[in-house]
């Protein structure tokens, strides 16, 4: 079954091309890395598959549906560059404050079993002010997850976490894995993101270089799809 | 466009000549009541353009196509001129004819408020850098203001009413060759207007092809 | 109702928030209180003169104090990249829109309800003769300053001279609305009923209300969403 779906999609900022007619599907459960250079249109792609912007021309679809309804945004989880929590408030509020905005049932106890699983619990009423910055992730973390998202966009995850964030992390993307969730990966840390694909896909000046499964020699050797597909 | 150019020449050569030989003076104000053959045509002249501006907005973030928001920034240039005309020539009527630069005739209250309002048009567009952002925030801040003219000319009517002040311009009936004139008098103001525009987006346009020429370059 | 919930969820975040940290309504609170004593001694006006420019004196005043509330409405939502993650959520534009002036409104009002007993006392001004109309007044005119400022708050949320920009561009909209409130908040402070007249400028100030709220509610999606 088909879960997200971009068909012609072109991004313009003014007359610069940002993403220039790209078309792929993305497979229920899979989990897609989306790859490329600085400045190839990795973040502009995701943020306009996760709802945050519009295509210029073209569409993306989610699950058949257009990405802004209210329905499929129920479904979708994500984690940016910002953490998306506010400063002011607990650990717990904002949990709770994001529970009822995607409508969870009963969010208090959603919020206390995400903080457990992030390993916060036991500063569940802290500010979030006053955390860590691995703290912070993780808080963000929970926040992404909380709703039990089918699809989960995540941009450059792995970038400025700890050790245990990292494999916090890691450990959840496996569940969400074998539970069937579809992910979408956009890195620079190459293994990592590679361990965990099925699929591939590399962006190259806003053009699509190269779609397809993830093969082990890739694992190997992660800088073979640079030099095969990607310009100098 | 040199044609109606010459056509708004002529138009405005011929108005002249009427107004200021044929027509009689005015029995209360003397010779410098003419100066509402431009006065009021600058108004409307405005308000189209901001009219054709609200227009250009909604068809922008309809479609996203640059050259609407070049005629909306175009056309709220052109009004704001033609405004401009209309304030100055009712201060300098009011000037002559009572004595005071400024009054808070509920006309020329509303223009200026008016103004004001797409001059911020022009300052909102200063301070944002890239090019369909800018188009956005300024079709959006357009409407707002369209939808604002009626209600200002409105509002502020009803508050001289209720504390009357001298009227640059009163109602009541005028002679139907001043009418005319006033009317004939528009179509050269218009013409300008058009052809004011058209410049305009011309310069918007190799603007554009500047900005991309740039950043290809910077690219290599 | 999700919409409903949604506005109320966004409004109580936002209160909550402010009540935490104090941020603008400390601000605009103690600017309201200060410019309105300022006034006093400037001017020094007697009763008869205070009650002909009550309305003008403290509506100025509002619009000033309220400008600093709602400034920050969409701009404090950029840091962690949280208004991000509002859009992302299943929360329309309206119903984020909605939320954000919702708290704004409350907050200005909280404002207005103790200015006014500060003005009554150093102006020597008894006002309460008329105070659910005046109230009424006050909410309307509150949500129709509410409705541009946080409309345009999120327009300008990334620029770079906000706080330039803001009353630039609010003001001169504002101006219809502002009329009517100074017109009907004059007699009302000075006790005359709501009739006659007064009903016109009310009407004004619902009308403009109505336009305002439903162009926001229009074009909100088109600007939040890049």
């Amino acid at each position: 079954m088909i879960a997200l779906q971009a068909q012609g999609v072109w991004k313009y900022y003014g007359d610069y091309p940002a993403l220039r007619d790209l078309n792929f599907t993305v497979d229920t459960g899979s989990c897609l890395a989306l790859l490329g250079r600085n400045g190839a249109g990795k973040t502009t792609l995701l943020r306009i598959l996760a709802g945050l912007s519009k295509p210029t021309r073209g569409r993306a679809t989610l699950f058949g549906q257009e990405v802004r309804e209210q329905g499929t945004r129920r479904r979708i989880g994500v984690l940016g560059h910002g953490i998306g929590v506010y400063d002011e408030l607990s650990a717990f509020e904002n949990l709770c404050l994001f529970g009822r905005l995607y409508g969870v049932q009963d969010p208090q106890k959603e919020a206390i079993e995400w903080l457990r699983r992030v390993g916060l619990d036991r500063v569940k009423d802290g500010l979030v002010r006053e955390f860590s910055r691995g703290m912070r992730q993780r808080l963000a973390v929970a926040r992404a997850f909380l709703h039990s998202p089918s699809v989960l966009f995540l941009d450059e995850p792995f970038t400025a976490l700890d050790d245990r964030a990292v494999t916090i992390l890691q450990d959840l993307l496996q569940d969400a894995r074998s539970e069937g969730r579809t992910i979408i990966i956009s890195t620079h840390q190459l293994p990592e993101a590679l361990r965990l694909a099925t699929h591939v896909l590399l962006i190259s000046q806003g053009r699509l270089a190269f779609c397809g499964q993830r093969t082990s020699e890739m694992v190997d050797n992660p800088g073979v799809l640079y030099r095969l597909f990607a310009e100098a | 466009m040199i044609f109606l150019t010459g056509l708004a020449a002529v138009l405005l050569g011929r108005n002249l000549y009427v107004m200021l030989l044929r027509l009689p003076d005015e029995a209360m104000q003397g010779p410098i009541y003419r100066i509402i053959f431009f006065h009021v045509p600058s108004a409307w002249t405005a308000f189209t353009g901001f009219f054709a501006a609200m227009v250009a907005s909604i068809i922008f973030l309809a479609k996203k196509d640059l050259r609407f928001d070049a005629l909306a920034v175009s056309v709220t240039e052109v009004g704001l001129a033609f405004g401009a005309a209309n304030l100055i020539t009712g201060m300098i009527w009011g000037r002559i004819i009572w004595g005071i630069w400024w009054t808070w005739d509920p006309r020329l209250t509303s223009m200026l408020i008016c103004w004001l309002l797409y001059l911020g048009y022009l300052m909102l567009r200063r301070a944002v850098e890239e090019p369909i952002e800018r188009a956005k925030l300024s079709a959006v801040l357009s409407i707002f203001a369209f939808a604002d003219v009626p209600v200002v000319f409105f509002s502020i009517k009803w508050w001289r009413t209720q504390h009357p002040q001298p009227v640059v311009w009163a109602g009541g009936s005028m002679d139907l060759a001043m009418w005319n004139m006033l009317f004939l008098n528009w179509v050269p103001l218009l013409l300008l207007g058009v052809v004011l525009v058209a410049v305009r987006m011309r310069q918007e346009e190799a603007e554009r092809e500047l900005a991309a020429l740039r950043r290809r370059a910077h690219a290599l | 109702m999700a919409f409903v919930r949604h506005i109320l969820v966004v409004a109580w975040k936002d209160l909550h928030l402010e009540l935490r940290t104090k941020e603008v309504i400390n601000a605009s609170l103690s600017f309201a209180l200060v410019i309105l004593l300022l006034f006093s001694f400037a001017f020094d006006p007697t009763a008869e003169q205070t009650r002909e420019i009550s309305g003008g004196l403290l509506w100025l005043v509002f619009a000033f104090a309220g400008t600093l509330i709602v400034n920050r409405s969409f701009s404090r939502e950029l840091s962690n990249d949280c208004l991000d993650a509002l859009i992302v959520s299943p929360v329309s534009g309206a119903a984020l829109f909605l939320g954000k002036c919702l708290g704004n409104v409350t907050l200005l009002l909280a404002v207005e309800l103790i200015s006014l007993p500060v003005f009554g006392a150093f102006y020597n001004v008894p006002w309460t003769r008329q105070f659910c109309p005046l109230f009424l007044v006050l909410g309307l005119a509150s949500w129709g300053l509410a409705i541009i400022g946080t409309m345009f708050s999120a327009l300008t949320a990334n620029l770079k001279l906000r706080e330039l920009m803001l009353p630039v561009l609010v003001y001169p909209l504002m101006i219809p609305g502002l009329m009517a409130a100074i017109q009907l908040t004059t007699p009302l402070v000075a006790g005359q009923p709501l009739s006659g007249d007064l009903l016109g400028w009310l009407k004004l100030l619902v009308g403009f209300d109505v336009i305002f709220t439903a162009l926001a509610l229009a074009l909100v999606e088109t600007i939040l969403v890049g």
